[in-house]
């Protein structure tokens, strides 16, 4: 369990987080909606250990965090090696966070390819993949580093439409399986909906919650319940919370 | 198939210009009554150059050892250097604009100089090629560095890794395509930097041969020479081509992909 206390974070006399608090339960798909330059991305920054916060506090299992964090972050863009194959770009999760030996992290990586829609795609080089399929292979180095808790930053931002969709209803399907620990951040409020547990709104910079929003849609989630009354009526919540904090800013 | 065509191409331009220039060389030779001693035709040239072709070959040996030898210093020391520099804030701070500065010195005039101290033996060649040579390979690897994906190092450091982590995995591959253009830029001038270094006093090489052929009024075999160092320029040219696509086959096919 993941739990942030009052973060505060600024870059010289810009304030970025401005006591941000929120907690992840174990198992739990947790979003955090905002509008571009929230300090979304500066939150994980600080959950992964790269930046210090400037104030307030995390707490993972009720301790301060260790080195390594036991966060795996993955990056807007999918950050994968055009030298390696897609199996050895897996493989680097087990090799620098796992400390496996390259033969094994080889191995290891190569058993995720049939989980993550893959197969066959082992030996590819990431740069003859479609957009969708280099998304599943950075998640899959993501899973890859065995930590508890995956940072999602806006994973499927720079797809099209129609595969951001289909991925979607990819990565419910199979975090239902898997039930990961899973942070996700996203300005598709339909993404959140689809996908959360709950769904934290930030407010535009400086970034602090402006609600806190529990998903009772049932799973497993499909297309169908996008169009439920529920779903409908947590959305427009959701764009009415995401437009307080604009207002003023616009 | 349609590889082959698009180098031919791009190959056959070139190759008309420079025939056309070579006719043109020809006829201005026979007919203005120059004369062979000031500029004899390409085809006298290319004939005496044959009839010649043992004393050139043994005189193009020294000089291609000496390219090579000095290139091979030269690539130690520029990736020890780069590495530094990578590594470290102070080597970046204190050794890059040293390096910017001493490119303000014509190294080729350095020649005499190095004769000098080292005489006329093989070190001063190889001091000069690697001179020559050192500055371009160091910037194409640390420029090649500073282009890595910000991400992935970010990656990578997120994964619990350290410097020489991300260096091994991300700023080394990701610096190979700079580091090869870098190759390129510095073989071009590493055959002019040898036989440089011969005119300032050698016993063998092409330029100790154009000197001799020069002295002796042989302007047909100092022409040979000539084209004898634009071809093995050429092929050391080629050559970095050949060991790019061996070594980082990924870089040529990425970009032949349609994003």
């Amino acid at each position: 369990m993941i739990e942030v206390r009052n973060l505060q974070k600024s870059y010289g006399a810009l304030d970025v987080l401005a006591g941000v608090s929120l907690h992840v339960e174990q198992g739990e798909f947790v979003s955090i909606l905002g509008p571009s330059g929230c300090g979304k991305s500066t939150l994980f920054s600080i959950l992964t250990g790269i930046e210090p916060a400037d104030g307030g506090e995390i707490l993972i299992d009720g301790a301060p965090p260790t080195e390594p964090r036991p966060c795996a972050w993955m990056p807007q863009s999918d950050a994968l090696f055009p030298w390696r194959t897609v199996e050895q770009n897996i493989a680097l999760g087990f090799e620098v966070a796992g400390g496996h030996g390259r033969r094994e992290a080889s191995e290891r990586a190569r058993a995720l390819l049939p989980t993550f829609g893959l197969e066959g795609f082992g030996d590819t080089r990431p740069y003859h993949l479609s957009g969708g399929m280099r998304q599943r292979a950075a998640l899959a180095r993501t899973v890859a580093q065995g930590r508890d808790t995956l940072l999602l930053d806006e994973p499927f931002g720079a797809l099209d439409a129609l595969t951001r969709t289909d991925l979607q209803l990819w990565l419910g399907d199979i975090w239902a399986r898997e039930r990961w620990t899973v942070v996700l951040i996203t300005h598709d409020v339909r993404e959140a909906v689809l996908l959360s547990d709950r769904i934290y709104v930030l407010g535009p910079r400086p970034g602090t919650v402006v609600g806190e929003f529990e998903v009772s849609l049932p799973r497993p989630r499909g297309i169908a319940t996008l169009g439920s009354p529920a779903a409908a009526e947590l959305e427009v919540e959701l764009l009415q919370a995401l437009r307080v904090g604009q207002d003023a800013t616009l | 198939m349609s590889r082959a065509r698009g180098i031919l191409e791009r190959v056959w331009p070139p190759l008309v210009v420079l025939a056309l220039g070579v006719v043109a060389w020809e006829f201005y030779s026979r007919l203005s009554g120059i004369g062979n001693a000031v500029l004899p035709p390409p085809s006298r040239v290319v004939q005496s150059g044959w009839a010649d072709h043992a004393s050139l070959w043994d005189n193009t040996l020294p000089t291609l050892r000496e390219v090579l030898i000095g290139f091979a210093v030269s690539l130690v020391f520029a990736f020890v250097v780069s590495v530094a520099i990578d590594a470290s804030g102070i080597a970046r701070r204190s050794l890059m604009p040293v390096l910017i500065g001493s490119q303000t010195i014509p190294l080729i005039v350095l020649a005499p100089l190095v004769v000098i101290w080292f005489g006329f033996g093989l070190t001063p060649k190889i001091l000069l090629v690697a001179l020559v040579t050192f500055f371009p390979i160091v910037v194409g690897l640390v420029e090649g560095y500073a282009s890595s994906d910000r991400d992935a190092i970010t990656l990578l450091r997120t994964m619990g890794a350290r410097w020489p982590t991300t260096f091994r995995l991300v700023r080394l591959p990701a610096a190979l395509p700079g580091f090869f253009t870098g190759l390129r830029i510095a073989i071009t001038y590493a055959v002019v930097a040898a036989i440089f270094a011969e005119y300032a006093g050698a016993e063998f090489g092409l330029g100790v041969y154009m000197q001799g052929a020069k002295a002796s009024f042989r302007t047909d075999l100092v022409l040979a020479a000539v084209v004898v160092s634009a071809l093995l320029t050429l092929v050391l040219f080629a050559a970095t081509y050949v060991v790019q696509a061996l070594v980082i086959p990924w870089y040529a096919e990425s970009k032949r992909v349609p994003q």
